[in-house]
């Protein structure tokens, strides 16, 4: 049956708003990833490495992500409260505006205003557009949190809690800057000031819409579209409060060996590695959650998004505390090693939490079954392969990397020169693309499938077995 | 009293839980001098200096180059002496970067001359075949724009007023105009006639590279000489 009420065919919107930021995210990465061997392809200045960079980034951040984390928090938030959106009418401005605004911060980022900050690029007009936009969403949540009917609040909505209230911390105080026209402005913050603020954000902004948010669809989506329930309630009220108290100390392991203070990077390190336990405490649970389940790995095509999603979760948190250690750091540090962390946590964690979570909410919202299961594995298995081609490959070739810069001759010379490096890594970005193409094309086919299951169609083809399989728990 | 039935309550506990740690690294390391010491030898970026470091955010260099050297062996072998935190004192925002695709250019400054700039900014590749830099032609193709010079070095406070930043934007026009300036036979090659008169972004852009890391050069000498 179609679910019509605001809050659903407001997620609904929000979810093809951020499979369409996907898409083009993508195919600016794939562009970037191209330069990287081909720069002839810096064809004009908005299209040259710098600046596309920072749209490719901002894009899949800002556009895709949490275009993916408001979908699934409307959704959410009306059924664990049991209590229809707050404030409909301004949630639907929400989407508009919100659409508006990435349409905006891309044309100024391929334009060059940027204030060079990574994650906080836009400029400060924008920000304001971006500060507007959170407190429109902020009261949807509060509003309807408040008028909800069901008594306690699941640990989905400490998330969202918590992803409200860090990104509006964090957002705000590192975009404190001096306005000297509309397009330019410069931070309030100097040196090493800015530096240490900026990495307090960096670091934050990945926990506050690459963690806490996808967590939350994790805690409800997996337990719905399984038909079973969270393992333990205990474990997720440990791990919440330890993640979030966590989380803000760790900024400077993004500055290791620079010229923040010593005892800064020492305490970051320490928290950096305290995060295994409460990241993994949501791995453990989503484990046995799936105890004497897990024959739906096979039978179930969401339940193994989920899983691989959080299992590469998993070494997203094991592998970042390991780059904060000082030995690692000097050796790991600005090569491609970090790239490969980043689109593990990117292509594998989100990208596989939020393309299930859609799925349900787009065939739950549309009250049809999915289009194509079979569609729906081919997209998987594209994703999954793909990440891994990217991800490994340039890992081996971060091991090249840093070891070629730290190569040096019997009397002490270095090896190699800067160019030898370059020259050696142009197999690895090749391969990479290619991996890059390979995740793209799942994509493209999720799209596929996810239009073609709003779209209305005839009769005869829901008829068709083959659609009908692998329904819901 | 239930936390999980209270929003407005589980709100509120969640700012306190996110603010200890925010407070003791980001929030108070910004009330010690010891985070951001000042040096007397480390000086502001002139008028030029400044506009060419906004070209440079302009055109995200910082996605490619970092500045800061590590305390490595090879590092500092490589790039030259380790950076200091007193060199970034006038930096809003800083420019230390996460990637290094290009090399570090905290000490680029006095690397090359001029000239090595002007062929290299605009044809990386030929240069090096193996070099993966854009090519940025048209930064020698546009005239800087100097309206708000004045005001953002009034905004950053770097201790000089507006008829001095006039003073060092026509001085520098003489100086990259001159037939005799020292890579003016480079510059004419990459820059078109009718802005050959003019400042072009790349001449701010190779006077902001020719800084960096030039004053730390006289800050060590000062502290070898007192050793
Ligand atoms: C796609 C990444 C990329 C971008 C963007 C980029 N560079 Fe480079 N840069 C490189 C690479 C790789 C090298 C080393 C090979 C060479 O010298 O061309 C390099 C070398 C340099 C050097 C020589 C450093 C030395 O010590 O020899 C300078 C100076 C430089 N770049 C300045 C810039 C400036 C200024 C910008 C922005 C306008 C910029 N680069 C943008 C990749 C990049
Ligand atoms: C316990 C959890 C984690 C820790 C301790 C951690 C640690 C780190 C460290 C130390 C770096 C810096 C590497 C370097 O530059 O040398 C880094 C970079 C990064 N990590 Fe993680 N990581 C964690 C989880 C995640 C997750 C779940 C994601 C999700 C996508 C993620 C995304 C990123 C990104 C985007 C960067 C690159 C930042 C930049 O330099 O631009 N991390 N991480
Ligand atoms: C087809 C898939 C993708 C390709 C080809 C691709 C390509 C790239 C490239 C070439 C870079 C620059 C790396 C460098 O400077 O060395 C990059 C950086 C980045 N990408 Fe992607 N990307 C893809 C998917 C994604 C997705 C899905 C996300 C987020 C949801 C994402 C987020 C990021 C981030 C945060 C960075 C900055 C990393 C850092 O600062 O260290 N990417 N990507």
């Amino acid at each position: 049956m179609k679910d019509d009420s605001h809050g659903a065919s407001i997620a609904r919107r929000f979810a093809f708003s951020a499979v369409f930021w996907l898409i083009v995210g993508l195919i600016v990465g794939l562009w970037l990833a191209a330069e990287m061997f081909h720069p002839a392809l810096n064809l004009t200045p908005w299209l040259a490495f710098g600046r596309l960079r920072v749209v490719h980034t901002n894009g899949l951040i800002f556009g895709f992500t949490l275009a993916g984390v408001f979908a699934c928090s409307y959704y959410i938030l009306e059924k664990l409260t049991r209590t229809p959106l707050a404030f409909p009418r301004l949630a639907k401005a929400h989407l508009y505006l919100f659409n508006a605004a990435i349409v905006l911060a891309a044309l100024s980022l391929f334009a060059g205003l940027n204030t060079s900050k990574e994650y906080s690029e836009l400029e400060w007009p924008l920000d304001i557009g971006v500060v507007v936009l959170w407190v429109m969403f902020a009261a949807n949540v509060f509003g309807t949190l408040i008028r909800r009917r069901e008594k306690q609040m699941y640990v989905s909505l400490w998330f969202l809690i918590a992803t409200v209230v860090t990104v509006a911390a964090v957002y705000i105080l590192n975009n404190l800057e001096v306005p000297v026209n509309l397009f330019k402005s410069y931070s309030i913050y100097a040196g090493v000031n800015d530096a240490n603020v900026q990495w307090w954000f960096g670091h934050n902004a990945v926990a506050s819409v690459f963690t806490f948010p996808i967590l939350a669809m994790f805690y409800y989506f997996l337990p719905k579209s399984t038909g079973l329930s969270i393992y333990s309630h205990r474990l997720s009220i440990i791990a919440f409060w330890s993640l979030v108290f966590g989380y803000l100390w760790t900024g400077a392991h993004h500055l290791m060996l620079t010229p923040v203070p010593e005892w800064i990077q020492t305490v970051a390190l320490a928290f950096s590695l305290f995060l295994i336990a409460p990241s993994w405490a949501s791995v453990i649970n989503g484990y046995y959650t799936m105890n004497g389940n897990w024959e739906q790995m096979r039978t179930n095509y969401l339940a193994k998004f989920f899983l691989l999603g959080i299992t590469f979760y998993g070494l997203q948190t094991l592998q970042g505390p390991t780059q904060a250690l000082r030995t690692l750091t000097s050796f790991f540090h600005y090569t491609e090693w970090v790239v490969g962390h980043v689109h593990m946590g990117t292509m594998g964690w989100v990208t596989m939490i939020v393309s299930a979570s859609l799925y349900y909410i787009v065939t739950k919202t549309s009250g049809r079954e999915i289009y194509s299961v079979r569609l729906a594995n081919v997209h998987f298995w594209l994703i999954l392969v793909g990440q891994l081609l990217f991800t490994v490959t340039l890992w081996i070739g971060g091991i090249m990397q840093g070891a070629m810069l730290k190569a040096t001759n019997p009397d002490g010379s270095l090896a190699y020169s800067f160019l030898d490096v370059v020259a050696a890594f142009y197999p690895f970005w090749m391969i990479r693309f290619a991996g890059g193409v390979l995740y793209f094309a799942g994509i493209v086919v999720f799209a596929y499938n996810l239009v073609k299951t709003a779209a209305p169609r005839p009769m005869a083809a829901s008829r068709n077995p083959l659609f009908r399989k692998g329904g819901i728990g | 009293m239930n936390l999980y039935e209270r929003p407005v309550l589980f709100a509120i506990a969640s700012v306190v839980v996110i603010s200890v740690g925010t407070l003791v690294t980001t929030f108070i390391p910004l009330f010690m001098p010891s985070t951001q010491p000042v040096s007397r030898y480390i000086k502001p970026y002139t008028a030029i200096e400044l506009e060419g470091r906004d070209i440079y955010i302009r055109e995200g260099c910082n996605n490619c180059h970092t500045q800061t050297v590590r305390p490595l062996r090879t590092e500092v072998a490589r790039y030259g002496e380790y950076s200091k935190p007193e060199e970034f004192a006038y930096d809003r925002p800083f420019l230390w970067g996460s990637r290094r695709t290009g090399p570090d250019l905290a000490r680029v400054g006095g690397k090359y001359p001029d000239a090595w700039h002007y062929r290299h900014t605009v044809d990386p590749q030929g240069m090096f075949a193996k070099s993966n830099m854009p090519a940025y032609r048209w930064l020698a193709e546009k005239k800087l724009s100097t309206d708000y010079t004045a005001k953002k070095v009034a905004v950053l406070g770097y201790g000089y007023g507006p008829e001095e930043v006039a003073r060092q934007i026509d001085a520098f026009r003489l100086q990259v105009a001159d037939p005799n300036f020292p890579a003016a036979n480079q510059r004419a090659l990459v820059t078109p006639g009718p802005v050959r008169g003019e400042i072009t972004e790349l001449d701010t852009l190779v006077a902001y590279l020719q800084k960096l890391g030039r004053d730390v050069k006289e800050l060590e000498k000062r502290s070898l000489e007192r050793k």
